[in-house]
């Protein structure tokens, strides 16, 4: 409180010394009859003179910064197109200084050298077209080489994948990184948002598609639907009382609910035949952190949840966006492993990074994963661990519960209001309505 | 323009105190609403970025600016909360882009400088020119007020990217927050549309005899074009924001697609984000040169006037303002390489965008020939237009770097960016909008502005604004993303970046606060002089455009007589025929004088 007392002291005091000191300055421009558009030939001298001084410090500064910060900021590129997009970098870096070193120059070397002087008249010079000609057509030719040089290296950074790339899937949500390995048949099974689940029975947190998840799905989903229902029709039985709002909502969302349940129960009608939607599934393995194979060749593709997120990897010089309902990819090869990353940085805690790089909610600053770079039998032992630990399976958990869903959206369907099942399975709603009061609050 | 219209300006009816001050319909009196709102603007969006520059120095640290500024609810213990971070970060962007350098810069300058500049009474529509300086207030009000809502301001950065800006469960802010930034930004919008339909209007119909096309100003010819692509492209954004409001409140799905926010699941379904960042960026980009393009236009009157030189290449620089304006319509999508876009279209993108930048090489060397073998006198505005000139290389070649998608794919969304921009943009146009204050303070107040106060306010924001912005690079060249609370992140994995990002975020924040400071200079120099400076002489900087033949104090009309005629370009300093250096847009030619 003192402090701040102090510093409004402090603050009244300056104002009123700026104020006198301003009082005496016009005072004495009166007396001497100064304008303030007079040019005084002291002043713009030292005005024109701060500019080489500037000029002098600003360049040093760039010097200093090159030396100290320049190459040193993130350890060498640590793909293989990396570090093409380096080479390419220090290209564009050569045009850059020259442009930037030139142009400053001449902009501050000139305005000191023609300060005013009352005795020179200004050189009348309004145009030249063949200067103006010259100075059109040289930053067009350095450019014409910045965009083949560039369009080239895009065109390698974004072209197909070879034929061995290992495929792994990058999903985003609020706020952690997920990574599905497509496993030994080196392809993802099938996904969709609506089968995400968090459930203790049989967790599926990137939404895999197996006929099993379908029929987990939509159990669950029936019962969210009859424990909402449950809640809506007992009202007046309930020790909870609910608003209007309140009961509209839900309401709301159970039929909302019913709906997402029928195109479910769509989807187990288009996977029901022969197909190979559970053999895709069956080999994938999900991971909460990467661990990338030196010198293979990945091809990455990113989901995302709930917002747009951005898997930056700054070691690998790439990243790209995670978008809701969208899949995005990306191929990158690493080429050093996280150990020979720790010799060249000479850091011995160095480790590879996943970052997010696009705004998506408090905690986009905490929202990270490992990465980890080794040798294939380094990969081998870790997969080993991480199935010992059972976190890797997707679909991997009892055989899903009979469900005798009425597909009936051939039929009537009136809002969800003319289910049977609310007898059948009533031991289970009470215990689900139980958790789902829990969820919901 | 006749004596009749004149007459009716004139003498029909006597201004109260209301319709001369508040209400007024005069076109300087609006100029200047414009400018010190955008002032009391500029100091919001300077404080909020002070703070959380605060944080991004020495975060976690409990600090009394913070407590002070945001409370126990924002800043428990004086330490930021993560949520408030978020929306300082937006509602600095918001404020900075659109309230300051869009409606500040354009709407000051435009309304002060048209009419006096080619020859007209006043505005073609004094009316929807008052209604569109209200509009702005109204929403600088809205935009104002959304930081003191009980869950916060609009936090999902100044871009509000869906579906993090649709739902509140995703951040909080946006929820009622971004509700008063969606009706803040629409009526932002409209004021700023019917203020350039005006300016359109006003270039085109209203000139006065003699000012023909080739002979305007070259401020003249940069707020021209930059309200043809405020009335091109902020069309788009409105739609952007109703559609965006449709998915708020309607349930639509024009940018949903296969969603679940916090634990509920969406049923909206073939929307796409993507969609919202396409018409979001076919505004903003052309945005970043309606920030840019007048401070441009400024500062080649001004550097011309100072220099005591014809402007280099008159022709060539219209010509670089229409190209540039042109090409601002087709590059937007520089700015979405990686949201999985189509690459081959990313390439297209990335040729158009380069190709922006010779029309600004040629700018760039126009100015530094117009300074080659001038006479040049330091006032505050040259100081500050030789300022820009020099943010504008800065900023522009680092814009080589990010349009360079294979480039972009190491650098996009760090620091990088952030740097890159502020550079050419927000240190440009702020650059440009000094000059044009302390340069064109005389035809607002009748007064002077103190002119050593100027030049110490200069060089600190020159030092401190270079001090900030020029280790940024750095930052975002060693990975640091932008919108970070802190970069805690890297602690655990790669020390030597995470100590580099640290040293350096250390000195942004400390020029940054000195920044700040020199801008009490200006604040005081402004208002001190807006009614204790120097009385001003007609035409004190010796210029030849047309706002210096009026008289010094303001008369509703502009001229209190005949509005003058034009017989010659605006840049005839130094012209060899004449004796004088300075040569007014009304001399007529002499016998056999070239004209240009």
């Amino acid at each position: 409180m003192e402090f701040k007392l102090i510093i409004l002291v402090v603050i009244v005091l300056a104002a009123i010394a700026v104020a006198q000191l301003m009082k005496l300055h016009s005072l004495n421009s009166k007396v001497t009859g100064r304008r303030e558009e007079d040019i005084d030939l002291r002043v713009n001298n030292l005005n024109a003179t701060l500019m080489l001084v500037f000029l002098t410090i600003f360049f040093g500064s760039l010097i200093y910064m090159v030396a100290t910060y320049g190459k040193g900021m993130l350890p060498e590129p640590a793909s293989e197109h990396g570090v093409d997009v380096e080479w390419l970098f220090d290209i564009n870096w050569i045009i850059v200084f020259a442009v930037f070193l030139s142009c400053n120059f001449l902009l501050f070397w000139f305005a000191f050298k023609y300060r005013y002087h009352p005795d020179r008249k200004a050189y009348f010079f309004a145009h030249n077209n063949k200067l103006e000609l010259i100075w059109t057509t040289i930053p067009a030719s350095a450019l014409a080489i910045i965009i083949i040089l560039g369009l080239m290296t895009w065109n390698d950074i974004t072209g197909k994948p070879s034929d061995d790339a290992k495929v792994i899937e990058i999903y985003a949500k609020q706020f952690d990184w997920t990574a599905r390995y497509s496993g030994d048949d080196n392809k993802l099974g099938y996904s969709d948002y609506k089968l995400v689940s968090t459930s203790a029975d049989n967790p599926n947190a990137l939404g895999v598609i197996t006929k099993k998840n379908i029929d987990w799905r939509i159990y669950e989903l029936d019962n969210e639907v009859n424990s909402l229902r449950e809640k809506l029709h007992n009202d007046s039985a309930a020790t909870e009382t609910y608003s209007a709002a309140n009961l509209y909502k839900m309401e709301k969302t159970m039929e909302k609910l019913d709906r997402i349940k029928e195109r479910v129960s769509l989807m187990r009608e288009m996977y029901s035949g022969e197909n190979d939607v559970d053999e895709l599934a069956a080999d994938d393995f999900i991971a909460k952190e990467l661990f990338l194979v030196k010198d293979q060749e990945y091809f990455f593709v990113f989901r995302s949840q709930d917002v747009i997120h951005c898997a930056y990897f700054p070691h690998f010089r790439t990243q790209m966006n995670c978008v809701p309902g969208m899949r995005t990819s990306l191929k990158f090869k690493p080429i050093y492993t996280t150990a020979e990353m720790r010799e060249k940085t000479k850091n011995p805690d160095f480790n590879y990074i996943l970052l997010c790089n696009k705004i998506c909610g408090v905690s986009h600053s905490n929202m990270k994963m490992s990465v980890t770079v080794g040798t294939q039998e380094e990969f081998d032992a870790w997969k080993d661990l991480e199935a010992g630990n059972a976190t890797m399976a997707v679909a991997d958990s009892e055989e899903p519960p009979h469900i005798d869903v009425e597909l009936n959206y051939y039929g009537e369907h009136d809002g969800g209001h003319g289910h049977g099942e609310g007898d059948s399975h009533g031991e289970e709603e009470g215990h689900d309505d139980h958790n789902e009061g829990g969820d919901h609050h | 323009m006749s004596a009749a219209a004149h007459t009716d300006h004139g003498h029909h009816h006597k201004e109260s105190f209301i319709t001369k001050y508040i209400f007024s319909q005069d076109h300087k009196m609006i100029g200047k609403q414009f400018l010190v709102t955008a002032i009391f603007m500029a100091v919001v969006a300077v404080i909020l970025s002070i703070l959380f520059r605060i944080q991004l120095a020495w975060p976690g640290e409990p600090n009394s600016a913070l407590s002070f500024f945001l409370g126990d609810k924002w800043a428990p213990g004086g330490i930021l909360d993560r949520g408030m971070y978020l929306g300082l970060v937006t509602i600095h962007g918001t404020i900075m882009v659109f309230f300051v350098l869009t409606g500040g810069l354009s709407g000051t300058f435009s309304n002060l400088l048209i009419p006096l500049q080619i020859g007209c009474r006043d505005m073609a529509s004094g009316l929807l020119n008052m209604i569109s300086y209200w509009l702005f207030f109204l929403s600088s009000v809205l935009m104002l007020y959304s930081l003191f809502i009980e869950t916060g301001p609009a936090s999902a950065g100044w871009t509000i990217y869906p579906p993090l800006s649709i739902y509140e469960q995703t951040i909080q802010g946006s929820g009622m927050g971004m509700t008063w930034w969606l009706l803040s930004m629409t009526l932002f919008i409209a004021g700023s549309l019917l203020g350039s339909l005006n300016y359109i209007v006003t270039v085109i119909n209203l000139r006065t005899t003699g000012m023909k096309m080739t002979r305007l100003p070259l401020t003249i010819w940069a707020f021209f074009v930059t309200a043809i692509l405020g009335v091109l492209s902020f069309p788009v954004l409105v739609s952007a924001v109703v559609l965006m409001l449709m998915d708020r409140t309607l349930g639509t799905s024009f940018y949903i697609n296969d969603a679940i926010v916090g634990t509920e699941i969406l049923e909206q379904s073939g929307g796409s984000p993507i969609l919202f960042e396409h018409l979001f960026w076919f505004l903003g980009h052309p945005e970043v040169y309606i920030v840019l393009l007048p401070a441009l236009g400024l500062t080649s009157e001004i550097v011309s006037t100072n220099a005591r030189k014809p402007i280099f290449g008159y022709r060539a620089m219209i010509g670089s303002i229409l190209a540039i304006g042109f090409l601002s319509f087709i590059v937007w999508g520089h700015h979405m390489f990686l949201t999985g876009m189509n690459p081959f279209l990313g390439g297209v993108f990335v040729f158009t965008t380069l190709l922006i930048a010779i029309p600004s090489a040629v700018k760039v060397f126009n100015y530094l020939t117009t300074l080659w073998k001038g006479n040049i006198r330091y006032t505050p505005a040259m100081l500050f237009s030789v300022g820009l000139v020099s943010s504008f290389i800065t900023g522009g070649i680092t814009g080589i770097i990010l349009a360079d998608s294979a480039l972009d794919i190491a650098v996009h969304d760090t620091y990088f960016v952030v740097a890159h921009f502020h550079v050419v943009m927000g240190l440009s146009a702020i650059f440009g909008m000094f000059a044009g204050v302390y340069h064109w303070f005389p035809k607002m107040y009748g007064r002077m502005m103190n002119s050593r106060l100027g030049m110490v306010h200069f060089w600190l924001t020159l030092v401190s604004a270079y001090g900030v912005f020029f280790p940024m690079h750095f930052v975002g060249i060693g990975g640091a993303p932008r919108r970070y609370y802190d970069y805690s992140v890297y602690e655990g994995f790669d020390g030597n970046q995470y100590e580099m990002i640290m040293d350096l975020n250390v000195v942004i924040t400390v020029f940054a606060i000195l920044g700040a400071i020199a801008q009490i200079i200006f604040i005081f120099n402004f208002f001190y002089s807006a009614s204790k400076g120097q009385k001003a002489v007609q035409n004190p900087w010796k210029a030849n455009t047309l706002e210096w033949t009026t008289p010094v104090e303001h008369v509703h009309g502009n001229w209190p007589g005949e509005i003058p005629e034009v017989h010659r370009w605006p840049y005839d300093f130094s012209n060899p025929e004449h004796e004088e250096d300075y040569v007014l847009q009304t001399t007529p030619l002499k016998e056999g004088e070239h004209a240009h």
